[in-house]
Formats: structure tokens, sequence, C-alpha cells
């Protein structure tokens, strides 16, 4: 039998190995960053003077709309971290080192649950890399905000990784899966919290309010975006909460059935 | 094959059908694998020795029959089967980005190795095969023969007591083919691994290994190599799979 050891030992092997794969995919590496910094930098700067954002939970006072998306952008790391990680996992069986994996003499929920793990380890490099740069460029948050975030990323790296895992099961060629990523990242990015606040999308339309809200990916945002500045929001935290564990038991049973 | 409580392989009565309406992949396989032994899965393509092969492995899951590791039931008590088993798959599953030595250090993990002594294992087997001056080269740049040797290194880091070996030569030239099949019986004679060899290429058979000629999910003959062809009076083995498989295995087969 193994031991706490045992699983330890797999654990970290995983989560070093996730880590070395992305240091020396240098593209994968870059565009990690380039992809929030482009909406950060460019996208935010041109709807910045369109769009005013009133004072607004978890913010005491009026803030510029790169403040805005941060967290949204942060939530978006991390949702194309947990895609790229089950698009890795689509590879892995398409070309056979899956099953090194399975052969391996540890239950197959501990092994999913590693690789996802590994895939937050990696996310949580990616974001604070983000973070990093948008500091340097005046978009600041509080001190406390950059330590006090972390649950949070990492509780919704996990929800979006079992998704991702979900998908990844139920995917059989690797070409399915660009189709995939546009019905899932895209509607889950702009479907939620990220860019605009809810109540403004409810503005312009309820129907897209009400999509918003039932949109996990949002509560993921507010979850980042109140814990950033040191707020709890029980809500946003146990959707995510619930949400990752039912991805995560439907994608270990969709993973052995398949 | 008379069944014995102390084989490190125990297949009995194995059948598996892909669809409920299907033909059966396998029907009724049985064979066992002393320690040390060299045992040769052979057929043509389509002759079941995949499905064989990944029911031991434990990548399909039993319909009917009973399949034991050491004394552990794959079905009953899976990791303890599997802790005692290693794999050379047909595809390579090194991850081409990392080093050899990183690539056998997260496999080492994947066993549970502990650090130190995966350290020490990684060594040994490195040496052995003769890949200690790759170690820090990335696979991608390695050729095949290399690729299979890690391949091989990596499946006995954790020092199984069987040996899976699944058309591993596919692909390699003549002397590379060689090497492997040597050192897959070197690893019987000086480690005491049981080794299942599936292949369909009969020259990779020496004549002391035991055989298991499947044909159409059926073992159509089982027993040591020269006592089959003494048996069945033919010259090689090639003749003699001729004889029971006919013509479909004679446009298959690869002899150097």
């Amino acid at each position: 039998m193994i031991g706490w050891a045992g699983y330890w030992i797999l654990f970290r092997g995983v989560v070093v190995r996730e880590c070395l794969r992305f240091l020396q995919q240098r593209g994968r590496f870059f565009a990690a960053l380039v992809r929030p910094l482009m909406w950060l930098f460019v996208f935010a700067a041109g709807f910045r003077a369109a769009l005013g954002v009133s004072i607004i939970e978890p913010y005491e006072t009026y803030i510029t709309y790169e403040t805005y998306i941060l967290p949204g952008l942060v939530a978006m790391v991390q949702l194309f971290n947990g895609m790229q990680s089950s698009l890795s996992m689509v590879v892995d069986r398409e070309l056979g080192s899956m099953r090194v994996l399975m052969v391996s003499p540890v239950p197959r929920w501990f092994l999913l649950f590693s690789k996802l793990l590994a895939g937050a380890v990696v996310s949580l490099l990616q974001v604070y890399l983000f973070l990093a740069i948008a500091w340097l460029f005046d978009i600041a948050l509080p001190a406390w905000g950059y330590l006090i975030i972390l649950p949070s990323l990492i509780l919704s790296s996990i929800m979006l990784g079992s998704l991702g895992m979900l998908l990844s099961s139920a995917i059989k060629q690797l070409e399915n899966f660009a189709g995939i990523m546009n019905f899932v990242i895209f509607p889950m990015f702009f479907l939620s919290s990220a860019l605009y606040p809810i109540w403004k999308i409810g503005e312009a339309s309820p129907l897209l309010e009400k999509l918003c809200i039932l949109n996990p990916f949002t509560y993921a945002v507010e979850f980042i975006r109140f814990s950033l500045y040191l707020k709890f929001d029980l809500t946003a935290s146990g959707v995510v909460l619930f949400c990752s564990v039912i991805f995560f038991t439907i994608a270990v049973y969709a993973f052995k059935r398949s | 094959m008379t069944k014995s409580s102390s084989a490190v392989l125990n297949v009995s009565n194995l059948t598996y059908r892909y669809r409920a309406d299907d033909r059966a992949a396998l029907d009724g396989v049985s064979l066992e694998i002393d320690s040390g032994g060299f045992h040769a899965l052979l057929g043509p393509n389509g002759a079941g020795k995949t499905t064989l092969f990944s029911l031991v492995a434990g990548l399909r899951r039993l319909q009917k029959g009973v399949i034991a590791i050491a004394g552990s039931d794959i079905k009953e008590n899976n990791l303890s089967a599997l802790s005692k088993m290693g794999v050379v798959f047909q595809q390579s599953a090194l991850d081409l980005d990392l080093t050899v030595e990183q690539n056998l250090n997260y496999f080492a993990a994947l066993n549970c190795l502990e650090p130190k002594r995966a350290k020490v294992r990684i060594e040994e087997e490195l040496s052995r095969l003769e890949l200690s001056k790759k170690r820090k080269e990335r696979v991608r740049v390695l050729n095949g023969g290399h690729r299979r040797r890690v391949e091989i290194a990596r499946a006995l880091l954790h020092d199984p007591q069987l040996l899976l070996f699944d058309e591993a030569t596919v692909g390699l030239d003549v002397t590379t083919r060689q090497q492997i099949v040597d050192y897959a019986h070197y690893l019987c004679d000086e480690k005491q691994i049981a080794v299942l060899w599936a292949t369909h290429l009969v020259d990779e058979v020496f004549p002391g290994d035991d055989v298991s000629l499947l044909d159409y999910g059926r073992i159509v003959d089982q027993g040591s190599c020269h006592l089959l062809l003494s048996e069945r009076g033919a010259k090689n083995l090639k003749q003699l799979f001729s004889q029971l498989v006919g013509r479909r295995y004679n446009e298959e087969a690869v002899v150097l």
C-alpha cells in the first residue's frame, strides 16, 4: 500500500514536470502573458473613456477600467491555463503517453487531482507574473491582496481545470478540441463579470444578465475580485467550491469510462 | 502448460468482447510466466495481442477470466498488481521537451519512488543501458534506439517482477532491434524478471523461449519454442506459424 509519503512523492513529481514543461515551452509562456496584457493595455485603454464604472463592491472609490478588469483577466489566465492543461491531456491520450500515467500504482482520482493541482501551480506562476507587470504600470492592489488572493486562485483554478478535464474526457480527437475551446472559453469569458459589471450587462439585456449569473466563471472572477480587496464573497466562494467538486467528480467518472 | 501458484503472471480463461454482440477479441486465453521466463506472444495483426496486453496492463476492465501478477489479482488488488509490473508501450510515452533525466525523475515519482532511491535507480539503469552521457539531453534530439532504451529504463525504475513489451521494436533498425531483444533476455536471465513480449516478428523469439501463438483471439499453440518445433516437425517458427495460421501470417511476418 502507498502511504502519505508515496502520494506526496507522486504529487511533487507531477508538479515539477508540469512546471518544467511550462517553462520550456516558451511559446506557451509568452502567450500566457501577452494575452491578458493585450487586454489590459490595449482593450482597456480604448474602453476607459467609453465605459464608466460606478462605485460597486468590493471597491470603495471610483476606479479606472483597468483596475476593474484586472481580476477578470487574472481569471482569464486561469481559464486558458485550465483549457491548455486539458488540451495537453488530449494530446497525451492521442500520443499514448496517458497510458503510462494509467499504469501507475496510484488511484486514478489522485493522479487526476495531482494533475489539476499541478495546473493550478503553473497558473499561479502566470498570474503573479501578470500582476507584477500590471503593478509596474501602476495598476496596484492592496499589498495584502497579493497574498489573500491565493486560496481563491487555487480554488478557481481547480474549478476551471476540472471543467477542462471533463471536456478532455469527452473529446476523442485533438481536432475537436479547437471547436470546444471556441464554444467554451469565449462564451464563458464574455458572459461573465470579467469585462463589465453584471448590472451594466443587465441594462443592455436581461437575458445576458441571467446567463452571466448562471455562468460559474462569473463567480470565479468575483471570488478573486473580492479577495484582492481583502473581502470575502460567500456566494462566489461557495459556487466555486461547489462547481469544483461537481466538475471534478464527473471528470473522474468520465475519465474512468473513457 | 501447468498452472503454478509461483507464476509471476497468471492469465486464466480470459475472454473479452469490445461489444456484447461482437466476435470475442479474446476467447478463453490462458498463459503463465515464471520468474525469469521470457514468453513471446506471437500472432498476426488483429490476433488479440494488444487486447490481451491492455487487459494485463489494467488498461481495460476484465469481463471474464483472471489475471494475477505475482499473486495480486488485477481486478481485486489492482494497485498492488500494477506496482509489480513495468510496461514498454509501442508508442513512446516520453516528454520530448524534457531531458532524459527529467523524464526518468517523473516516471520514478509516478511509481512513488523516494528521491534518494530514484536517484540510485536512475543512475543504475542509465549506466546499464549505456545512456549516462545522454542524461542531460532532451528526448527530442535522441534517435529512435536511444528513446526506446530510455523507455526500458523508465519501465525498470521500480524493480518490477513482470515486464511487458508491446511491439517494442517497431520502427527500429535491425541492429537496435536485436540489442533490445538481447537486453530483454538479459533481464530474464540476470535479474529474474518475467517478460511478456508481444510481437508479430518471429525472429525476435529465441529457441528456449516460451511461445503463445494467438490467432483470432484464441491460442492455437503454446509451449517452449524448440518443443513446439519438434512436435510439429517444423524447421523454424516461421514454418510452424505458416502451418498453424496459414497465409495470413506468411504475408505479415518479417524475418531478418
